[in-house]
């Protein structure tokens, strides 16, 4: 379970006009049916996670209950009701990884940021999430910030690969 | 006319290592130095060896670069293309014959063996040109079906090839899409499952990444042959280069008529959308998938009814694997006993396997069924690392089990897995060494599925979780006799008391570990020794007398100051205080710090 921090919600008018055009364009391209997903991926690409409000947002655009979009926006990995750090990190738990020793890694970044799976560190700069396979298995133990790849990672080399991203 | 051509593999395995820096970095050296019309740079799909990337080929001297960096790109241009003196340094050994010369890549070991009719284009071809993949026979086979031929007499070709669904449980494909086609309606699907839940199958994406036209192509012979005209390729979200590259091709196929209304002036409409997963595991079960694609929550449902007569929307719906798809125009252009050819008796064609873990070449790999593991694991994939020792591979992911070192000549087919304890499942193939613990092993997929299950029934959701508890009693050397006699009894409960394939198959990776490997589930218990190493609470670091010279390096970096001992004489470690780190192993320069 992620854990909860108290960040108001501060979504600006520009996000929701945004978030009701994406929703209008789903729709058509959806022809109405089974779009739920997508508006939630759009939703979370938009606000950077699903708070509450947002949540509402949808449902109300969407005809449906509250209780309908929690339901979809609690089931998938993907979605977030908690806000991500500036810095998202991966760790890759995949069997290829695990095995050549991914799970000393994700370790060591727990204990680096003194956060778990799932959280995010109180100045909101670096979250942590264990992926699955990301699919680059010859690099394995592999690990992401962001849109960085970084392989063959020990747990030697994490405080470094972290430093690089603190001020 | 172009002198050459690089070819820069555009795969997630090499994209990560910085090839698309590398690709981007010879475009712009190519047209500094004016060569735009005589040297061609292209991206291509996943060439299958990710060990050794990023790679390219450059043509026509066949030379195959691999591990380059971007500092190499000025000397590729400068020595290669403009002096033509192949870069020695940089190919891969494999491929320089002993006079020096350069070998062909299907001559060396990694390749020699594989068969690619799945992955033929991966590698080859530019996937976000059509016009590539038309020139190596794409949509001849479509063309050939809306042509020439009656829906009936598709499925008769698939059915006769033998071809059964590489998605995991491997049935057969033809009598699938018979299923979907004698099922009333007017309106019904064709979904292509490309949501590779597996952790660490990556078959499915290279396919998409490197091919993605001979999906669509595919779906299109599907939907002409069951009746439907729209379908779905469900795809995970983790996958970017995937998806760009399948909207990138639909688009083209759109453009080309290929896809759309009235396609090859034959009236046959079929369009094609992407549906974005969202990262649950279970959405790689039928039911569960078309669930999601709706919209809600995926969870699986009672079958029957079966998608066939009951799917997506309520309509008849057929779903198969991205492999299987790949394989569909092949056979459709070389005939149902070209296919039928290959493999064995009951398990036709080739099979894309994810080689990863303790392995020299981690990558992809195609071979025809009925190659056994050994051939795979030594011929194929070089072999374990650092001269270990090979404890076990496993297939079938989550689902799956460990087949151990005696069995390494069984041949590979559908039936000889089931048979030994595992399961094909999508395809990856995990290599673990006598550094593995194989009750870990258990315990790590088992919180996978823990995690995975979606909690519709009671026996996956609470009982996964139970045999997970009693997993971690035995890794941490808490566990008695009685509780691997229950472990064993619930995990029979559980597979036959799930609904979905999910928690039918969950169990699989204790059983086989606790089948072939019992006497090391008794070590943890009887002995409080984990044989491997692995199981920290289970370790004790002791310092051998004879080798250790009393150099105090040791004790110096011990964090918790555990170890004593005077200058030049053997040191001790205290367990009570050891904290289990392994620094000092790390440290000792003469190998007297042993883990016991």
């Amino acid at each position: 379970m992620a854990k909860k921090i108290d960040v108001p919600f501060n979504g600006t008018k520009e996000q929701e006009e945004r978030l009701k055009k994406a929703l209008a364009e789903l729709k058509v391209e959806h022809g109405g049916q089974g779009l739920m997903i997508a508006a939630l991926q759009r939703a979370q690409d938009i606000y950077g996670y699903l708070p509450e409000a947002v949540q509402q947002m949808i449902a109300d655009e969407l005809g449906v209950s509250l209780a309908e979009v929690y339901a979809v926006a609690t089931f998938y990995a993907q979605f977030s009701l908690y806000p991500k750090g500036q810095y998202k990190i991966g760790v890759c738990l995949g069997t290829a990884c695990y095995v050549k020793g991914s799970g000393d890694v994700y370790k060591k970044v727990c204990d680096t940021l003194k956060i778990e799976g799932g959280q995010c560190t109180d100045d909101l700069k670096f979250s942590l999430d264990a992926t699955r396979c990301i699919g680059c298995c010859g690099l394995a133990p592999v690990m992401t910030i962001n849109d960085d790849v970084y392989g063959k990672v020990t747990p030697e080399e994490v405080e470094g690969i972290l430093a690089k991203y603190r001020d | 006319m172009f002198r050459s051509h690089i070819l820069v593999c555009g795969g997630t395995g090499c994209t990560s290592g910085n090839s698309m820096k590398i690709y981007d970095a010879l475009v712009a050296r190519i047209k500094k130095e004016g060569l735009e019309d005589e040297v061609h740079v292209t991206k291509t799909g996943c060439f299958g060896l990710c060990a050794l990337g990023p790679i390219m080929i450059v043509y026509p001297e066949g030379a195959f670069y691999s591990q380059v960096k971007l500092e190499d790109v000025d000397e590729i241009i400068d020595e290669h293309i403009i002096k033509g003196r192949i870069v020695t340094r940089l190919l891969y050994k494999e491929t320089v014959g002993e006079d020096g010369n350069i070998k062909a890549l299907n001559d060396t070991d990694f390749y020699k063996k594989q068969h690619r009719v799945a992955l033929r284009n991966c590698g080859v071809i530019n996937p976000e040109k059509i016009e590539e993949y038309i020139a190596y026979d794409g949509y001849e086979a479509l063309g050939k079906v809306l042509t020439e031929m009656t829906p009936q007499d598709v499925i008769d070709v698939i059915s006769k090839s033998g071809l059964r669904g590489r998605g995991g449980a491997g049935f057969p494909t033809g009598r699938k899409w018979q299923f979907a086609k004698n099922s009333p309606g007017k309106k019904k699907y064709v979904c292509c499952n490309a949501d590779e839940g597996d952790p660490g199958a990556f078959m499915d994406r290279s396919i998409l990444e490197g091919d993605p036209h001979a999906v669509i192509e595919a779906m299109a012979i599907a939907a002409y042959a069951i009746g439907a005209d729209q379908g779905y390729i469900y795809v995970r979200a983790e996958y970017p280069i995937a998806v760009q590259r399948l909207t990138i091709a639909i688009k083209q196929a759109r453009e080309y008529g290929l896809l759309g209304k009235n396609i090859f002036g034959t009236g046959f409409n079929f369009d094609l959308d992407i549906r974005l997963g969202a990262g649950a595991f279970v959405c790689g079960e039928e039911t569960a998938l078309m669930t999601s694609i709706e919209g809600h929550r995926g969870e699986p449902r009672p079958r029957p009814p079966f998608p066939a007569v009951k799917g997506l929307f309520g309509k008849p719906t057929i779903l198969n694997n991205v492999e299987t798809y790949a394989n569909i125009p092949q056979i459709i252009l070389k005939g149902a006993d070209w296919f039928a050819s290959m493999g064995t008796e009951k398990s036709r064609g080739t099979k894309v396997f994810a080689l990863g873990g303790k392995i020299h070449n981690t990558g992809l790999v195609e071979i025809p069924m009925g190659t056994t593991m050994r051939e795979i694991i030594y011929d194929i994939g070089g072999g374990c690392p650092n001269g270990k020792k090979f404890k076990a591979a496993q297939t079938g992911g989550p689902s799956g089990g460990c087949i151990p070192a005696h069995l390494i000549d069984t041949p590979i087919d559908y039936d000889n897995l089931i048979a030994i304890g595992s399961m094909m499942g999508s395809g990856g193939l995990i290599v673990m060494d006598e550094d593995n613990c194989m009750v870990d092993i258990a315990k790590f997929f088992l919180e996978f599925t823990v995690d995975e299950s979606c909690g519709k029934c009671t026996a996956c959701r609470i009982g996964t979780k139970r045999l997970y508890e009693l997993l971690c009693k035995v890794t941490d050397g808490t566990a008695t006799m009685e509780d691997l006699d229950k472990m064993e009894e619930l995990c029979y409960y559980i597979k036959e008391n799930s609904l979905c394939g999910l928690g039918q198959t969950a169990p699989n990776p204790v059983l086989s570990t606790l089948h072939y490997f019992r006497d090391e589930y008794e070590a943890h218990v009887k002995e409080k020794r984990c044989p491997a190493g692995v199981c920290k609470k289970l370790l004790r670091y002791q310092i051998v007398a004879d080798k250790c010279k009393g150099c105090t390096l040791c004790a110096r970096n011990c964090p918790v100051g555990a170890i004593t001992g005077t200058v030049k004489e053997p040191h001790v470690i205290d367990p009570e205080k050891c904290i289990k780190c392994g620094v000092c192993m790390e440290k000792c320069r003469f190998g007297a710090v042993i883990k016991a």
